[in-house]
């Protein structure tokens, strides 16, 4: 199985995305690590490049409001809505419908278990038997 | 490393912004950890009853501070028996200024209240300004968003979603003049935590002190400009070190002989400590930064005493109260003893670190908010018994967004009720002498000292960075300090003790989308108004300086006068100067 | 239209995921490989590798866009390694390829060696051939230097650039694990650092002390015979090519124009004294005969398997009744006869 994990936005606290990176490789994933300041052009070109099962965005600065659906409408316009979109960062819980209903598989806020973010995403996979 | 222990959790909370930061790194263990961790979720169950010991037993195996230090039951003369009065404290405002560097301290004039705030457009920002000026604050501190730290204007691919959120918004020089609009910048302080565009960003604001018709000599204030924290912990870079430091050093240059006042960085322990590191560590890392800092002055052909007097700090002040004091003296000691006898400084203004502190973001939590008001008050008052110089008290919200108008009111009362009604301000250095104080205070300076060793062993502060050793030593403090509120070795109440089901929730300040459509607005009616010609030529100057060893100060100044925007000058030193990346650590 | 067609006109999807299948070894891959070979061949492939921390994926980077202002379609493969413990990996790689993140003539994969050792992963000649076959006319490999494993980088890449930094201290010992045989352009990073030129001095003199320039070293193996030519074929023997030293700072780009040169001429030597052809003909005629080795053997085995007699001679074997070798030798005399009668179904 790969994921992409990326972060969008300017904010630059990747040690949530790093550890969540490791996670992910710890249960056997490869995972494409994109570095800070991504756009969502570049998230989505990048996630088709690597043809990831999983994208995972990090996102500190507040601006998941705009980049999450972003991402997922473009994800959607090459094609590749089968890849599982999932965020995690400081998403407050008033946004987490919002996100959801955007195209996000799954929200994670500050203290989220790290098994449980691995679990969830094997069990929500959406494409062929990756 | 964390990746092992199954048990870690994600980092969380933004604890609070920082100057610079104003998401702030929790990367730590932001003790806001979901309530379901080690304590039990009632109030009353029996893990929460006071234990019973047999008499003359202690609560505790180990006694540490939030920094792993073992704290003995009882300190004696004996444990400060190699301290020399003459020596090691003297009197404030003399060397080794262990004491204070002042002689009356807050006799003479107590700190600077300096709440750090920003958000929105410049009208926004700067209506809250006048609201805190109102309210008796006495300086002011800039918070930038994201787009502005890192060099890109509103409408830049890249600051989608990101304008105005967790700070103000600026793009030009017409930003910055609605930003001071009916502020005397005579008459106030201003800190501006920007780093990166540091330089430019100072040459906006001494062009709307030249429109106000304020000399540069009556300006006062502070720019943060320390990239070399950004490497270390905050990552709010953009350039590679080499040119990093050579824009800084021109600033020290600029400053020394245009305006004197300023102080044209503040070395930065805080964002080290946020990301995790122990109370030595911020010490050491910081101070060594100060020294890199210093070597690159002179290297740049300055006299020490032409530029370092201008050099300030940023601490944090964290839960731990004696080691926090310690930590701030055993600061002003090591800094007066190398500028003096490494850098054959002569200024005793060289010599004396004056600091600003902020209580530590990380230290918030996003359960039972209002608790956080009596944590940054303890903090608050550890940064004044260690003499700080002006002090922002973080919002009890903060942990989850921007301090709203109520909350960032407490926070300055809170310094109010520190300066004129507790006493504390009435002596100097009241805990000098307390065996403790000064046994920890000798211990911090020595464990530095083992620090700068080992930096130097590995070629001095940027080959350490580049081979990541502060990073490291950061990250596995952060993972030893996240199992001991695990295994609740480390208290963080309503986070892993005295847990309630119920969190409390309070009203928090939202960014409206707008901001950032009325922003990019105005970027684009300035660029149509702009002499085109005018910008062309001063764009052209900074490439061409950039390709030279002149100071860049002159032609940033004739930038952003001719409103080139910040991401136009950015943009030209990053085709010239490149752009740094981090390193691939995991 | 089929994963192939849409492959062939250039669908960056289809490319993507026919990777992931000839990584996966989907048992689709093989036809893959097959349908695109006749459209391959056309690409330049160029080797970069090193030591952890030299720069390599920066320089990649500005080689890439240094490659896309001529005009030319740019694919890299960045090769990490996978973790021996949880047989997951993290692709760092793209941290620094950011200026063709956004541009549809530069296609990045990452990919993990899931096991293998040689620094590279087991796909890597296939990846490149589907990224040619994609119309991507030059291909970056980046490899991490694992030891003396980044030799086989030599087998994917006609041009082999090394990037060694001053100030690692491994100068000596990146010598005497054979960089410089492998080398065909040396680059040296971060020359804005201090002992930049005194590396410099030290590969150069090395480069001409060592006795390998122009016989052994880089050149045996695109200069020497080819494998399987008549001895004595090339027996003039072209001009040496001396690899040549370029200091470069990746990160503002310097050096680059430079880099990229020398990659040009390298590759300008080997089309003028035809040893670009040589080595393909080797590279391909150690791949087939690899690939007869492998399908023969599993044909065989598989025949023997068939009714116990793979179990039974073993049991010899062990039993110290016949010597592996001569059991092998037997069984695949046996296995040719019947090969030759019927084919290999019809043992009896």
């Amino acid at each position: 199985m790969r994921v992409l994990v990326a972060k969008p936005g300017l904010d630059s606290h990747d040690r949530g995305a790093k550890v969540v990176a490791r996670a992910y490789r710890d249960a056997g994933m490869e995972v494409v690590y994109t570095g800070l300041h991504q756009t969502p052009e570049e998230i989505v070109e990048a996630a088709i490049q690597e043809d990831v099962d999983v994208v995972a965005l990090s996102i500190l600065s507040g601006a998941h409001t705009t980049l999450v659906p972003r991402v997922a409408e473009l994800l959607r316009a090459q094609g590749a809505d089968d890849v599982l979109l999932l965020v995690g960062g400081i998403i407050p819980e008033d946004d987490i419908p919002a996100m959801l209903e955007a195209g996000a598989a799954g929200a994670f806020g500050p203290g989220s278990d790290l098994d449980e973010i691995v679990e969830f995403t094997r069990s929500n996979l959406r494409r062929r038997g990756a | 490393m964390e990746e092992k222990d199954t048990r870690v959790r994600v980092p969380c909370g933004p604890g609070s912004r920082d100057q610079g930061d104003p998401a702030a790194p929790a990367p730590a263990p932001a003790p806001c950890a979901a309530a379901d961790t080690a304590a039990p979720a009632s109030p009353v169950a029996p893990a929460e009853l006071p234990e019973h010991r047999p008499s003359g037993g202690e609560r505790r195996d180990r006694f540490i501070t939030v920094s792993d230090r073992e704290i003995k039951a009882l300190y004696e003369p004996s444990d400060i028996a190699d301290l020399d009065h003459a020596r090691d404290l003297g009197r404030p405002g003399e060397f080794p200024y262990t004491r204070g560097v002042h002689s009356t301290m807050y006799r003479g004039r107590l700190w600077t209240m300096r709440q750090f705030a920003g958000f929105g457009t410049a009208e926004q920002s700067n209506e809250r300004y006048k609201y805190l000026l109102r309210h008796g604050q006495t300086g002011l501190s800039v918070a930038f968003d994201f787009p502005t730290l890192l060099g890109y204007d509103s409408d830049h691919e890249r600051s989608r979603g990101e304008v105005g959120r967790l700070g103000v918004a600026i793009d030009t020089l017409a930003d910055m003049e609605i930003l001071f609009d009916g502020i005397p910048l005579g008459r106030v302080s201003t800190s501006m935590t920007i780093n990166a565009p540091a330089a430019v960003i100072w040459a906006m604001y001494l062009a709307v002190a030249e429109k106000q018709g304020v000399p540069y000599e009556e300006l006062n204030g502070t720019i943060q400009n320390d990239i070399l924290k950004e490497y270390i912990a905050q990552k709010t870079f953009v350039f590679p070190p080499k040119p990093s430091m050579r824009l800084i050093t021109d600033t020290f240059a600029f400053g020394a002989e245009r305006v004197p006042k300023w102080n044209t960085i503040s070395i930065s322990g805080y964002h080290i400590r946020e990301a995790g590191a122990t109370a030595v560590q911020e010490l050491a890392f910081t101070l060594a930064d100060g020294f890199e800092y210093v070597r690159a002055g002179i290297e740049a052909g300055l006299d020490v005493d032409d530029f370092a007097p201008r050099l300030s700090f940023f601490f944090n002040s964290h839960c731990d109260f004696f080691e926090e004091i310690a930590k701030f003296r055993a600061a002003r000691r090591i800094w007066a003893r190398v500028m003096k006898e490494r850098f054959g400084a002569r200024n005793p203004r060289s010599m004396a670190l004056r600091f600003h502190t902020q209580t530590a973001g990380v230290s918030l939590t996003a359960q039972q908010p209002e608790n956080n008001i009596v944590r940054t008050a303890y903090q608050a008052l550890a940064a004044v018994l260690g003499g700080t110089q002006s002090l922002h008290t973080n919002s009890m919200d903060e942990a989850m967004a921007l301090p709203s108008a109520h909350a960032v009111k407490i926070a300055l009362r809170t310094q109010q009720i520190l300066a004129e009604e507790t006493g504390v301000a009435n002596t100097v250095d009241p805990l000098a002498g307390s065996y403790f104080v000064e046994a920890l205070t000798n211990d911090m300076e020595r464990e530095a000292q083992a620090y700068f060793e080992r930096i130097e062993a590995l070629g001095g502060v940027i080959p350490a960075i580049e081979k990541s050793f502060f990073q490291r030593e950061i990250a596995d403090a952060a993972y030893r300090f996240q199992r001991q509120v695990q295994s609740g070795e480390v208290s963080v109440v309503g986070v892993n003790r005295y847990v309630e089901k119920e969190t409390g929730r309070i009203e928090l300040l939202k960014i409206s989308p707008e901001v950032e459509r009325r922003q990019i607005e105005r970027l684009r009616e300035v660029k149509a108004r702009r002499d085109h010609g005018r910008v062309r030529d001063a764009l052209q100057a900074v490439r061409d300086q950039a390709r030279g060893r002149g100071n860049m100060m002159p032609v940033f100044l004739e930038a952003v006068k001719a409103y080139a925007t910040l991401g136009e000058i950015m943009g030209v030193l990053r085709e010239e100067f490149g752009e740094y990346r981090e390193p691939a650590i995991f | 239209m089929d994963l192939v067609a849409r492959l062939l006109a250039g669908d960056r999807r289809a490319l993507a995921r026919a990777i992931t299948l000839t990584e996966n070894e989907d048992p689709a891959a093989a036809r893959l490989a097959a349908a695109v070979y006749p459209h391959t061949g056309k690409a330049r492939t160029i080797g970069v590798t090193g030591p952890p921390g030299a720069g390599k994926s920066t320089i990649v980077d500005g080689l890439t866009h240094l490659y896309r202002r001529e005009g030319r379609r740019v694919a890299v493969v960045a090769v990490d390694p996978t973790s021996p413990f949880s047989g997951g990996a993290i692709l760092g790689d793209r941290i620094r390829m950011r200026r063709g993140a956004a541009d549809p003539g530069v296609f990045i994969r990452s990919l993990a060696t899931r096991g293998h050792l040689g620094g590279l992963s087991w796909h890597t000649g296939s990846v490149v051939r589907l990224l040619d076959a994609a119309g991507f006319d030059t291909i970056l490999v980046e490899t991490v230097g694992a030891g003396q494993a980044e030799v086989e980088i030599m087998r994917y890449a006609e041009t082999t650039v090394v990037v060694m930094v001053p100030g690692l201290g491994d100068e000596v010992q990146a010598i005497k694990a054979g960089i410089l045989e492998i080398a065909d352009v040396l680059a040296v990073n971060k020359a804005d650092r201090e002992g930049a030129d005194r590396l410099v001095r030290e590969l150069e003199i090395m480069l001409r002390m060592d006795g390998s320039v122009g016989r052994g070293g880089p050149l045996a193996r695109k200069e020497g015979p080819a494998a399987g030519s008549e001895p004595g074929a090339d027996a003039a023997g072209p001009e040496p090519w001396v690899p040549p030293v370029v200091k470069t700072v990746a990160t503002t780009d310097e050096g680059l124009p430079e880099l990229l040169r020398a990659v040009e001429a390298h590759h300008e030597h080997l089309r003028a004294t035809g040893g670009l052809e040589r080595w393909r003909r080797r590279e391909l005629a150690a791949e087939v005969r690899g690939l007869v080795r492998d399908l023969a053997g599993q044909a065989a085995h598989a025949w023997a398997t068939a009714d116990g007699a793979w179990e039974e001679l073993l049991g010899r074997v062990q039993r110290r009744e016949i010597d592996p070798r001569s059991a092998s030798e037997g069984l695949v005399q046996e296995f040719l006869r019947h090969a030759g009668s019927g084919g290999p179904g019809a043992r009896g």
